[in-house]
């Protein structure tokens, strides 16, 4: 579904990303792990359209989408969290998932402003969408509350259904379990696997808690330095030596 | 028609000196603080007015005037930062912007309520008779305008890179925590750089008084045409506000007198809003630095 | 957001009816219709500022096309008043758009210089190429709607305070629906709006048109009202008193641009005998409004309301 091809960054004179080439399959839940520093961010950044690649391509479903803008992507069928949670603070958890129905939506100005019939309808449309989603996260009990005041768990959670509501193809979480305990770890996880099996989605996982990535993913790219040091099954990137040297320090990281 | 051209150019020359320090003074405060103190142009009017009323009304001796009209608009500019600018967290920027524009206003009223609406003016430096060039009519006030600038600007120009209390001031704009871990007292040198930027203006409306005399709703006029020389130099950058502000003195100048003298206030304004859409770094300045501002 | 503003629309739309009734003096009135006017300059401003988060220190020049274009079209080429509403509303939306393109791509103090700018730049092309130039021009006919003309205070006061509450239904609607939660979200995090497929640009485009075409009525509404024109209204200390009464009324509260409105209109007749006082007093009053009442007005009063509801449903509760 997604390839990356020869991709390179640098930022002045500092290589962030060297000859990186992997595949996200259809279906899998891919991960994309490394040690701090490794370009995993940088990567993000540049499928997500933050910023282009100095070479290389990203290809989804066939098509190159390396410079095009965020807003586009996030149209094409790509939608993500992010690391460091970028929630409608000001706005409840409802109308936070909302927003994600926008670009599914076309009412404008005018039709909103005189709240006309298909005004009406498309509200009334997304908020029952929005609530489904919430169902399906278990966080509709707390959809009138206002989303900062959620415990961070659920704020994560939360920013995985605005994700949703875009109906995306392929979502990107990026670390998604910074933040999170034991055992609101393993519950990510069990959602995970869950959107991937019952709604179709496609996952790209970044992160570094290795318990996590190891047990849900069934395909694993190993960055450092920036470039792609392993990339295969879970169990065989585990057994892999430069990934084990490239941790080390770490080795009670991986389980 | 060399005599016309003369005439236009001195005359761009004399009121873009003004542009010129005005835009030097914005660019002290920002470069201090990253604020944009729309107040500008009022610290020249309080200049001339203030001039006035020491020499004219008070008729006090030419230099203990200026230097009490010089003290006078410091002191202004001290009350302004402490009551307003201080209390404030730097960060709102909207609010910053409505506070500079909501003193212009008061220092506006004041000046109403003060001096009411005449124009005032003063005797001009030296009573001379006026110098012919190539047959355009050159006052020596105007001399006095553009060489008060010039000296004004090789000032500056020396405290900001040969003093350290200059230097000082330049790094709390970069970075106001790092200036403060070196022991640099931020606080200090905000208010330093109102009270220097004042004065700049000031200087500049006591020196132009004589020629155009001075009315107290000036200050939002100069204070955009000022910006616009700031902007077009290059924000932040000395040598790009004066280069700025000449530039738009003569452009005004010219219009008026070959194109039509009701557009020449719009010539600055399209000026600024070509380099804002354009280039808004400016002249000088680069983007990348441009972006780095915390803006 | 939502069940507050209907009471409140409907306490609003009770005082509008009956305000005539209240005082017949037509001096009261005609401050009331010119705080109505304002009114429809600060709402958009609000929705500008507060929701979309943009400045304009140009929205007299705004004003300022709706005021000539109507004026213009209804004398000149004798177009019915409405007609010159819409059409005055059509240029501001499309000087808007050119303007907002790259205005909108700047940031901060930047945008605020370039709306000056424009607003300026009006003033000088009104004074300059303007019919009458600096004196402007009068004889403009009066706001007529197929037929029946409003040339008494009274009529007029429902005509200006009927388009405040339109104009605020349709603003009320926009803010409570998928754009309004746009805006809000823009407010919080463009970067996930981007993420979620939205167009930023456009979005801030759309309002700053929109708060064009709010400010053009309120000028079509102004001519049609003084039948006289002229440049002397639309300047830049007018641009900054609109923004002055959105943020004294609040800017996140469409109710804090009427509030806002009333009181700087209100003003000037209190401070009648203070002439040489009143420029002083503006400055004196925003500056410490915005020392001390940074959110407006709207959000302190609702924050007493708040309060007061609270102990009286505490007291109710202790009594029961």
């Amino acid at each position: 579904m997604l390839t990356i091809k020869g991709i390179h960054k640098s930022f002045g004179g500092l290589t962030a990303l060297e000859d990186v080439n992997f595949s996200v399959k259809e279906g899998n839940i891919s991960a994309l792990i490394g040690p701090n520093g490794a370009g995993k961010t940088t990567l993000m950044n540049i499928i997500t359209g933050i910023y282009g690649p100095d070479k290389g391509e990203v290809l989804f479903l066939g098509k190159a989408i390396n410079n095009m803008p965020p807003t586009k992507i996030a149209n094409i069928g790509i939608s993500r969290t992010f690391q460091h949670l970028e929630l409608f603070s000001t706005m409840t958890v409802l109308e936070n998932v909302m927003v994600g129905r926008y670009t599914k939506t076309r009412a404008g100005f005018i039709a909103s402003g005189l709240k006309l019939p298909i005004a009406i309808q498309e509200e009334r449309e997304s908020k029952l969408k929005s609530e489904e989603i919430l169902e399906y996260m278990g966080l509709l009990n707390r959809k009138e509350e206002i989303s900062s005041n959620l415990p961070i768990g659920e704020q994560r959670i939360l920013e995985i259904a605005r994700a949703l509501a875009t109906e995306p193809k392929l979502l990107l979480l990026d670390e998604p379990a910074a933040g999170l305990n034991i055992k609101e770890t393993k519950a990510l996880g069990e959602t995970i696997m869950r959107i991937r099996k019952e709604k179709g989605i496609t996952i790209l996982l970044v992160d570094h808690d290795m318990s996590l990535v190891m047990k849900i993913s069934n395909w694993i790219t190993v960055l450092n330095f920036g470039q792609v040091i392993s990339d295969g099954i879970a169990a065989d990137v585990q057994k892999d030596p430069a990934v084990i040297k490239a941790y080390l320090g770490a080795e009670d990281d991986i389980s | 028609m060399l005599t016309v051209f003369l005439q236009f150019l001195f005359s761009g020359l004399t009121v873009g000196s003004v542009y010129a320090l005005v835009g030097m003074g914005f660019n002290i405060i920002y470069n201090a603080t990253s604020i944009l103190n729309l107040a500008q142009g009022e610290f020249v009017v309080i200049g001339g007015l203030m001039m006035w009323f020491f020499t004219t009304s008070l008729k006090l001796p030419f230099l203990l005037s200026i230097l009490l009209t010089i003290l006078s608009v410091g002191f202004v500019a001290f009350l302004m930062e402490r009551l307003t600018i201080r209390p404030i967290k730097k960060t709102d920027l909207l609010l910053m912007i409505m506070i500079t524009i909501s003193v212009s206003i008061v220092l506006k009223g004041l000046l109403m309520f003060k001096f009411g609406k005449d124009p005032y003016g003063y005797a001009p430096f030296t009573e001379g008779e006026p110098i012919n060039l190539f047959g355009a009519i050159i006052q020596e006030q105007t001399l006095w305008v553009i060489g008060v600038t010039a000296v004004c600007i090789i000032l500056l120009f020396l405290f900001f890179n040969k003093t350290i209390i200059g230097k000082a001031m330049k790094a709390c704009a970069v970075d106001a925590t790092a200036a403060k871990l070196v022991g640099i007292n931020v606080s200090q040198m905000v208010m330093f750089s109102f009270i220097l930027s004042a004065v700049v203006g000031a200087i500049g409306g006591i020196a132009i008084t004589p020629i155009s005399l001075m009315e107290y709703d000036k200050g939002p006029m100069l204070a955009v045409k000022g910006f616009c020389a700031a902007i077009l130099g290059g924000l932040g950058r000395g040598r790009g506000a004066v280069v700025g502000g000449f530039s738009i003195g003569i452009l005004e100048s010219m219009t008026a007198g070959y194109i039509h003298s009701g557009l020449k206030d719009a010539v600055a304004l399209v000026i600024l809003l070509l380099v804002l859409f354009y280039k808004p770094a400016g002249i000088f300045g680069s983007s990348s630095a441009a972006q780095l501002r915390k803006f | 957001m939502n069940q507050n503003n209907t009471i409140t629309f409907l306490i609003f739309i009770l005082l509008i009816l009956f305000f005539p009734l209240f005082t017949a003096s037509s001096y009261n009135l005609s401050v009331a219709i010119f705080a109505g006017i304002n009114a429809l300059l600060a709402i958009g401003l609000c929705i500008l500022m507060g929701y979309a988060g943009q400045i304009s220190l140009g929205q007299a020049g705004f004003y300022g096309i709706g005021a000539y274009i109507s004026a213009i079209l209804s004398l000149k080429f004798g177009l019915p008043v409405i007609v010159s509403l819409v059409a005055a509303s059509a240029v501001a939306a499309v000087a808007a758009m050119i303007l907002a393109v790259p205005a909108l791509r700047l940031k901060g103090h930047y945008l605020a210089v370039a709306t000056l700018g424009f607003g300026e730049i009006i003033h000088i092309l009104l004074n300059e190429f303007g019919p009458g130039g600096p004196s402007g021009f009068g004889d403009i006919p009066r706001f007529d709607i197929l037929g029946y003309v409003f040339d008494s205070s009274t009529s007029f006061f429902y005509l200006t305070w009927g388009f405040v509450a339109l104009i605020m239904l349709f603003s009320i609607n926009l803010i409570n629906s998928r754009t309004g939660r746009a805006l809000r979200a823009m407010h919080d995090s463009e970067v996930a709006c981007k993420a979620m497929g939205l167009d930023i640009v456009s979005l801030k485009i759309k309002v700053f048109v929109l708060s064009a075409v709010y400010a053009s009525i309120a000028g079509s509404l102004y001519v049609h009202y003084i039948t006289f024109v002229s440049p002397s209204t639309f300047t830049l200390f007018h641009s900054v008193l609109i923004v002055m009464m959105a943020v004294i009324g609040g800017i996140n509260n469409l109710w804090g641009g009427i509030l806002g409105a009333i009181i700087i209109t209100v003003l000037p007749e209190l401070l009648r005998q203070f002439e040489e006082f009143d420029v002083l007093v503006y400055g004196l009053i925003l500056t410490l409004s915005l020392l001390f009442f940074r959110k407006g007005l709207v959000p302190i009063i609702a924050e007493k309301l708040k309060k007061l509801r609270a102990i009286t449903v505490a007291d109710n509760q202790r009594n029961t």
